[in-house]
C-alpha cells in the first residue's frame, strides 16, 4: 500500500453525519444480503416440499433448525470445543507465523532458511495429515486438531506479514534515514503499522481455515460430541437433519471468527476502514 | 498587496552568512566498469546559511543526486561535501536536514498532527513539546483546523504542506527539497511557492531546492545553480536579485522575465545534445548500481 492508493476528497469526512442516520444507512447496505438469504431459505424449503425430494439428500430448513433444537445440549458442547480447538490453533499458528516473519524480514539467512519449509509445510493436504496428527496425539486430546490448524494458519500469516514488513515505500525509507533513525525506530514506526493491513487480510482467512481445520481434524478422531465427529456419525446413521444442524453450526462459527476478526481490524486500525470504506 | 504578501513586510537580509554547504570537486559514478556513468563531475558550490538556492536542469542532469549527496541519502565518488563544518553523514546523524519529496510520503495510519510529530518522536521530544511545535507548523502552513484528519482527507496540495511543516518541525539547519511541487497543477504550485517564501521568510532556514521549473527557480531563489547534463555540471550560477518580499506582483515585473529568460538561455546553452525522449541513462545506472532499494 502507499500513500498515493487514497483518492483525496473521496468520501466525506467520518462522523459527520447524525448517528441515527449513519445507522439507516448501515441497516439499508444490509437489505440486499439479508434479502438473498431469506428468499434462498424459502426457496430451499418450498421446492422440497413442492418436489418431495428424499430428507436424506437434502433436508428442508425447518426441519434442520428443529433438529438444532432437539440436539441442542449435544451440539453447544460441539461449539465450545471445536471453536477452542480452532482457537487454539489460530493463536500458536498466528504467533508462529508472525515471529517466523518478523525473523524472515529481518535476517536473509532466516528468509533463505524458513520460506522453503513454510512453503512446503503449507502444501501438506491436510487431509493426509490428519490421521498422522491425530496418531500423535491421543485422540481424545483437542492436540491433533490444534496442531493441524497451525499448520493451516501458519503459511497464509506469515508470507503477507513479510510482505507488509517489506514493501515499505523507499521514500519513506529515506525520510526515516535522513532522521537518523535506529532500525527499531524504523520497525516500530514504520514497517509494523504498513504490515498491519497485509497482516489483517491474512488473519481474516485464517480465521475462516481455522474452523475447516478443526472439523477436518476431528473426522479422525475426537470427543462423541465434537462437530466433525457428530457430523460424521450421524449421516453414518442416516440422521443428516443432525448432521445439516452441526454443518449449520459450524459455519457459524466460522462467521463467528471472521467478524470477530473484522471487528479487531476497526480497534487497532482506525484509519484503514473509514479509509478503503467499509469493505466488511 | 495579497495576503501571502503581507506577511512578508520585514525584508530579510542578504543571505552573507556562515557557509552551510561546502562541496568540492565533488564527482559520482554509479556502476563499474564499462557499464558505469558519470553523474556528477568537478561540482564546486558554497551555499551561505539563510540562502534559498535552486538546483535546475534537464533530467540526467544529475540535481537530485547533487541533493540526495548533500543530505547523505547516497555516498559521492570523489571530491568532498562538508555541511556545517561536518562530514554530511555527520550531519545526518545530527538531523541538520529537514527533507521534502516530490511525493509528501505521509504514513497513512497516523493524523495530520502525527505525521508532523513524526520525527519529533523518532528524536526524543516529549510530548508536550511534540503537540506544541505540531500546532505552531501546522498554523504556519495553514492547516491547523485539519490536525486530526488522515491524509486521505487532503488534496495533494495539502499534503505537501504537511510534508514541509513535518520537514521543519524540528528546526533543522538545512531544508533540501526535491521538487516538491513536480506533481501538482500550475495553479496550486504557484500558491505553494508564495507560501513557502512565507515559511523562508519566517523561520530564516537555508534551502536547497531541485526544481526543473524555470520560472519557479526563478521566482523563489537567492541563486539559481543551472546545471548540463552528460556528465552533470554546473553550467551557470545566475544571482537573483529580485526585491525581496517576493509576491504576485514579482511574477509580472520585467526584471523577472530577464531573469527567467537568463536562465532559460543558460539551460539551453548547455543542453545542445540533449535527445528527447531518450532514457535517462543516469537514473538507469543508478537503478543498476543500487537495485531497487
Amino acid at each position: 500500500m502507499s500513500t498515493s492508493l487514497a483518492l483525496p476528497g473521496r468520501a466525506g469526512r467520518p462522523g459527520t453525519a447524525p448517528v441515527g442516520r449513519r445507522v439507516a444507512a448501515r441497516l439499508w447496505d444490509l437489505l440486499p444480503p439479508a434479502a438473498v438469504f431469506v428468499g434462498g431459505v424459502l426457496v430451499w424449503e418450498l421446492s422440497l416440499l413442492v418436489t418431495g425430494v428424499q430428507q436424506f439428500i437434502l433436508p428442508r430448513p425447518t426441519v434442520i433448525v428443529a433438529a438444532l433444537i432437539e440436539e441442542w445440549p449435544v451440539l453447544q458442547r460441539g461449539v465450545v470445543y471445536t471453536g477452542f480447538e480452532a482457537l487454539a490453533g489460530l493463536a500458536v499458528g498466528v504467533s508462529l507465523g508472525v515471529a517466523a516473519a518478523f525473523a524472515t524480514a529481518r535476517w536473509a539467512t532466516a528468509r533463505e532458511a524458513l520460506m522453503p519449509v513454510a512453503v512446503g509445510a503449507s502444501s501438506i493436504p491436510i487431509i493426509a495429515f490428519a490421521p498422522i496428527t491425530s496418531a500423535w496425539f491421543s485422540s481424545e486430546s483437542p492436540a491433533s486438531r490444534v496442531a493441524i490448524v497451525t499448520l493451516m494458519v501458519f503459511f497464509p500469516v506469515m508470507v503477507n506479514t513479510v510482505r507488509g514488513l517489506t514493501t515499505v515505500d523507499p521514500a519513506a525509507l529515506e525520510l526515516m534515514r535522513s532522521y537518523a533513525a535506529s532500525d527499531a525506530v524504523l520497525l516500530r514506526k514504520v514497517r509494523i503499522p504498513n504490515a498491519l493491513p497485509y497482516f489483517f487480510t491474512a488473519l481474516r482467512i485464517a480465521a475462516t481455515l481455522a474452523v475447516i481445520g478443526a472439523v477436518i481434524g476431528e473426522y479422525f478422531g475426537g470427543p462423541r460430541f465434537a462437530l466433525g465427529i457428530f457430523i460424521t456419525s450421524e449421516a453414518y446413521v442416516f440422521r443428516y437433519a443432525n448432521a445439516w444442524a452441526a454443518i449449520l453450526l459450524a459455519c457459524l462459527l466460522g462467521i463467528g471468527f471472521y467478524l470477530a476478526v473484522l471487528l479487531l481490524e476497526r480497534i487497532v486500525m482506525p484509519w484503514h476502514g473509514t479509509q478503503r470504506g467499509a469493505d466488511a | 498587496m495579497s495576503a501571502a504578501g503581507s506577511a512578508l513586510e520585514a525584508p530579510r537580509p542578504p543571505a552573507s552568512g556562515q557557509p552551510v554547504v561546502e562541496i568540492e570537486r565533488l564527482g559520482k559514478v554509479f556502476g563499474e566498469g564499462s557499464g558505469s556513468v558519470v553523474a556528477l563531475e568537478g561540482i564546486d558550490l558554497v551555499i551561505r546559511a539563510g540562502e534559498f538556492v535552486s538546483l535546475i536542469g534537464p533530467s540526467g542532469c544529475g540535481k537530485s543526486t547533487l541533493l540526495r549527496i548533500i543530505g547523505n541519502l547516497i555516498g559521492s565518488t570523489s571530491g568532498s561535501v562538508r555541511v556545517n563544518g561536518k562530514t554530511a553523514e555527520r550531519a545526518r546523524l545530527d538531523r541538520d536536514y529537514g527533507m521534502v519529496f516530490q511525493a509528501p510520503v505521509l504514513m497513512d495510519w497516523r493524523t495530520v498532527a502525527r505525521n508532523v510529530e513524526l520525527p519529533l518522536e523518532v528524536m526524543g521530544y516529549p510530548r508536550e513539546e511534540r503537540a506544541s511545535r505540531s500546532a505552531r507548523l501546522l498554523s504556519l502552513v495553514e492547516l491547523a483546523e485539519f490536525r486530526d484528519r488522515y491524509p486521505w482527507q487532503l488534496s495533494g496540495g495539502m499534503q505537501q504542506r504537511v510534508a514541509i511543516a513535518r520537514a521543519l518541525a524540528f528546526d533543522p539547519k538545512l531544508l533540501l527539497m526535491d521538487e516538491p511541487f513536480g506533481a501538482l497543477d500550475e495553479m496550486t504550485r504557484e500558491r505553494m511557492n508564495l507560501e513557502l517564501m512565507k515559511i523562508w521568510a519566517q523561520t530564516g532556514t537555508t534551502i536547497i531546492f531541485v526544481t526543473h521549473s524555470i520560472p519557479e527557480a526563478v521566482f523563489l531563489s537567492s541563486r539559481v545553480v543551472v546545471m548540463s547534463p552528460r556528465p552533470g555540471r554546473i553550467a551557470r550560477i545566475v544571482d537573483v536579485d529580485l526585491p525581496l518580499p517576493r509576491t504576485v506582483e514579482t511574477r509580472e515585473s520585467s526584471r523577472y522575465f530577464e531573469l527567467v529568460t537568463e536562465v532559460r538561455e543558460a539551460l539551453r546553452r548547455h543542453d545542445g545534445d540533449e535527445v528527447p525522449g531518450a532514457p535517462d541513462e543516469v537514473e538507469m545506472a543508478r537503478i543498476r548500481a543500487e537495485g531497487v532499494s
